[in-house]
């Protein structure tokens, strides 16, 4: 490897097992306690560098503008995939759609660090998501409950985030997605061996991971959580129900201040615990996202209700 | 890992972990009492590997929680998020006093990145706490995609080759005199393959108290780095 070859394709300069479950997971344990923030251009991502991100999402338009704006949502154009790339030096993420496994071979191609497969784009198969193992690139992927997440990960997803209602502003639909995936995480352990075998049907899941998990008390990869962060006490609240890590998507760029509220939010995540460190970096942020309820958008507009 | 240790950044952490003369005091015979920083990374696989080698971890996020510890690990993570949390809440400085003053520490990726005196491919302005006499190159080994793991012999650690994965990992560019290699990348992979530019690369180091590696030993279940980092810790309170 010359200076030349620091981006080089999928793994061919790996120097021993590359793409193994352990690198891929592993790669999202180093996120954890971290905020990851969605970015449409280079400058918005040496913002969420400046302020302490962990990872930028690139992506073509944020989720408030897909809402606004409608039509088709795919994945981003890779001059602007390979401007992010070039402009910071932590790890960058890309968004493909749900089943476009070609949009994620050129994510990996392009040497982004993750892929998110996710219900913010317009799916491109509503029957099957992409086969995740085939990939050196890992995968992250939504999920509402326990067997979603499961599913995901029996595919091959290395990192689970909770969806929320992305491009609202409400934290709402993510509080209920991450209660419930713990809750049933919860009900998982306190069960029999006998009776797990059914829950694994009820989950729709692998009986080998259903049983993991209930030994575990958690899931086999990092859960984070998304979709309607907008504050410090947003990013907090999520960490305190359980949450290792936290992205944030229009929350930042579609506010008054971004930098400012993207340092706030960072800070406010590692000191989740502490009131008197969230009262302090929520002071002077300007406005936050004007936002929309999500109880007031009609439900075939609602993107967490994608993927199944 | 599935031991239920100190929670990265949990409630526990604001509980002061009762230090050596406690201990002392109680009569009990315990391990070393070592801190996870707990900013942003992998605290909890770093907390679980201390805990299977007999050291007691607990979390540190505050100066007062750094002065109740033996001996420190810096976890991975993104060197330039932990960089910045450690300035905005003011444990830079108190750190680099304690490896001044002697404490044990230990880095592993982004820790081995905040050890270094001298880096490469860092952020704008990014710094480091600094204390061993290495110049780190970051993200050396490329992007995730060239993540990996092997096995490799580590000096000081008896029993064979050391499960390693590197993840969007650093290397040592260089290393002063004083600085102890423990391992460097072999010049041809296991699969006989060139290793290039990485080829003896230096890749985990020791300088007096201050211990760093490239790579993760925490999450390959391979606890002993953390074996020999509680016994660095052990001797440094002895003496």
């Amino acid at each position: 490897m010359s200076e030349s070859s620091t981006r080089p394709g999928a793994g061919e300069a790996g120097l021993g097992e590359v793409g193994t479950a352990r690198v891929k997971r592993g790669m999202a344990e180093m996120l954890k306690g971290g905020v990851i923030m969605d970015v449409v251009t280079p400058e918005q991502a040496k913002i969420a560098e400046d302020a302490g991100a962990v990872a930028v999402m690139a992506l073509e338009r944020v989720p408030a503008d897909i809402r606004a704006q409608g039509g088709v949502a795919r994945m981003s154009d890779p001059d602007m995939i390979e401007g992010i790339i070039d402009a910071v030096s932590i790890p960058v993420m890309a968004k493909a759609r749900i089943g476009h496994f070609v949009e994620a071979q050129v994510l990996q191609s392009l040497g982004v660090d993750y892929v998110d497969e996710s219900e913010v784009l317009t799916p491109a198969d509503y029957a099957n998501h992409i086969d995740k193992w085939a990939f050196t690139v890992p995968f992250v992927c939504g999920a509402t409950n326990l067997g979603e997440a499961l599913r995901r990960i029996t595919e091959g997803a290395a990192m689970i985030r909770s969806k929320g209602e992305a491009g609202t502003g409400d934290v709402s639909n993510a509080t209920t997605h991450m209660r419930q995936i713990r809750q049933e995480i919860r009900r998982l352990t306190s069960l029999p061996t006998d009776e797990l075998f059914v829950a694994a049907k009820e989950l729709q899941a692998p009986y080998e991971l259903v049983a993991e998990v209930a030994r575990t008390g958690k899931l086999p990869v990092v859960l984070f959580t998304a979709g309607g962060i907008a504050t410090p006490a947003d990013a907090a609240m999520m960490m305190q129900l359980g949450a290792e890590g936290v992205f944030v998507g229009s929350g930042i760029f579609k506010s008054g201040d971004p930098a400012a509220r993207a340092k706030a939010i960072v800070q406010a995540t590692t000191f989740h615990d502490d009131p008197d460190v969230i009262a302090k970096v929520s002071r002077g942020l300007g406005e936050a996202m004007v936002g929309i309820n999500v109880e007031a958008e009609p439900a075939p507009v609602r993107l967490a209700e994608r993927g199944w | 890992m599935t031991v239920p240790v100190t929670p990265p950044a949990g409630p526990a952490a604001t509980v002061p972990a009762p230090g050596a003369a406690a201990r002392a005091a109680s009569g009990l015979a315990a391990g070393p009492t070592i801190g996870v920083l707990a900013l942003q990374g992998d605290v909890r696989e770093h907390a679980a590997a201390l805990a299977a080698v007999g050291a007691r971890a607990v979390a540190v996020r505050r100066r007062s929680e750094l002065e109740a510890v033996d001996g420190v690990v810096v976890p991975g993570g993104e060197s330039t998020t932990i960089d910045k949390l450690l300035r905005l809440f003011e444990l830079d400085e108190p750190l680099r006093a304690a490896i001044a003053e002697g404490m044990p520490v230990y880095g592993s990726c982004a820790g081995m990145i905040l050890l270094a005196d001298r880096i490469e491919g860092g952020a704008a302005g990014q710094r480091t706490l600094g204390g061993m006499d290495v110049l780190v190159r970051r993200n050396a080994f490329g992007r995730q995609v060239d993540s990996f793991e092997a096995d490799l012999e580590v000096a000081g650690v008896p029993g064979g080759p050391v499960r390693t994965a590197f993840i969007r990992a650093p290397w040592v560019e260089q290393a002063g005199p004083g600085v102890e290699v423990l391992a460097r990348i072999p010049a041809t992979t296991a699969d006989g393959r060139d290793a290039g530019a990485a080829a003896g690369k230096i890749v985990a180091a020791r300088q007096g108290r201050l211990l760093a590696t490239a790579f993760h030993p925490e999450i390959t279940g391979d606890v002993r780095v953390h074996a020999l980092f509680a016994r660095l810790v052990e001797d440094s309170r002895r003496s």
